[in-house]
C-alpha cells in the first residue's frame, strides 16, 4: 500500500463514502497528531457522536498515533494513515504507518504497574493500558513494510 | 499551554488555560509547573476545568508536576472534564491525587504570577 503525498495534513474528499467513513493522511509527528485529531473529529461520521464516544476515541487514537510517531518513526520520518468506519453499533478505526514494525510484531501488553505505598508514582506506560481497555478487537499485522493496527470503539 | 497562578489563602491556585495537555505539550506544561511551584506553599491546586483533553503524556506530565513539588507538599486537581476524568479513572490515578469537583471558596488575591 503506498500512502498518498500529503503536505501536513489530506482528508479525503469520497462523496460517497464521507456519511460513514472519514480518511486522513498526516506527518507522523506529534503537532500533526493534535491537528489532525482535531480535524477527524470534526469530520463526519464522528462528529455525529456523542461527547463521550468521541473522547474516547479521541484519547485511544492519540495513543496510537503518538506511539507511532515515538517508536514506528524513532530513526526517521513518515506519514500516518487513519481511517474511521461507522459501523453501527460500533467504529472501526484503522491507523497504517510505513515505520519500524512492533518490536516480535506483537502489540505490547499494556499491563498498568501496580501502585505501591511509598515508591516511585510512574509517569509513563499508559498507552497501551488505555488502549486495551478501551478497545474491542485490538489487531495488529505488519504486512511488508506496513504496519496496521485496528480495532473498535462501541459507538 | 499556559499557566496561571494566584494565592488563595492558604494554597497557590494555577489555572490551566489551554484545551489540552498532550504529547506535543506535556514538556511546556511541565516547566511551566516547576516555574510557578518552585516557591509555592504547601498546598497547590491545578484548576484542570478548561482541560478538556489529556493523553498519556499529559498524565505522565501531572504526576510528574506532583513529583516535582516535592515529597512534603501537595498537588491538588479541580474541575475534570469527562474525557481528563476517565483517564484519571482508569490509570487509577484518581487515587494518587486529591481532586475537587470545584474550586473551593476562598477570597481571591488576584494574578500573582503567569507563564
Amino acid at each position: 500500500m503506498q500512502f498518498e503525498p500529503a503536505s501536513t495534513i489530506k482528508p479525503d474528499l469520497d462523496e460517497t463514502a464521507m456519511q460513514h467513513q472519514a480518511c486522513l493522511t498526516i506527518q507522523g509527528d506529534i503537532l500533526a497528531v493534535r491537528d489532525g485529531l482535531g480535524l477527524l473529529m470534526s469530520m463526519k461520521p464522528l462528529r455525529a457522536l456523542s461527547d463521550e464516544i468521541r473522547g474516547t476515541v479521541a484519547i485511544v487514537l492519540a495513543e496510537a498515533l503518538n506511539n507511532v510517531v515515538e517508536h514506528a518513526y524513532r530513526d526517521g520520518p513518515g506519514q500516518i494513515r487513519i481511517c474511521v468506519d461507522h459501523l453501527a453499533p460500533v467504529l472501526r478505526v484503522s491507523v497504517y504507518d510505513q515505520g519500524l514494525p512492533m518490536p516480535n510484531e506483537q502489540l505490547p501488553q499494556g499491563l498498568l504497574k501496580p501502585l505501591v505505598e511509598g515508591e516511585e508514582l510512574p509517569e509513563g506506560g499508559f498507552g497501551w493500558f488505555l488502549i486495551r481497555t478501551l478497545t474491542m478487537d485490538l489487531a495488529y499485522e505488519r504486512h511488508g513494510n506496513l504496519n496496521h493496527l485496528c480495532f473498535e470503539v462501541q459507538a | 499551554m499556559h499557566l496561571y497562578s494566584e494565592q488563595r489563602g492558604d494554597y497557590l491556585l494555577i489555572r490551566a488555560a489551554g484545551d489540552r495537555i498532550d504529547a506535543a505539550g506535556a514538556i511546556q506544561f511541565k516547566d511551566a509547573m516547576r516555574e510557578l511551584t518552585q516557591t509555592a506553599d504547601a498546598r497547590v491546586l491545578l484548576d484542570m476545568s478548561k482541560v478538556a483533553f489529556l493523553d498519556s503524556s499529559g498524565l505522565g506530565a501531572v504526576i510528574a508536576a506532583m513529583k516535582a513539588i516535592g515529597p512534603g507538599r501537595k498537588l491538588e486537581l479541580s474541575g475534570l472534564t469527562p474525557t481528563v476524568e476517565k483517564v484519571f479513572r482508569l490509570t487509577r490515578m484518581d487515587s494518587v491525587f486529591t481532586i475537587h469537583a470545584s474550586l473551593p471558596e476562598s477570597q481571591s488575591e488576584g494574578l500573582r504570577n503567569a507563564v
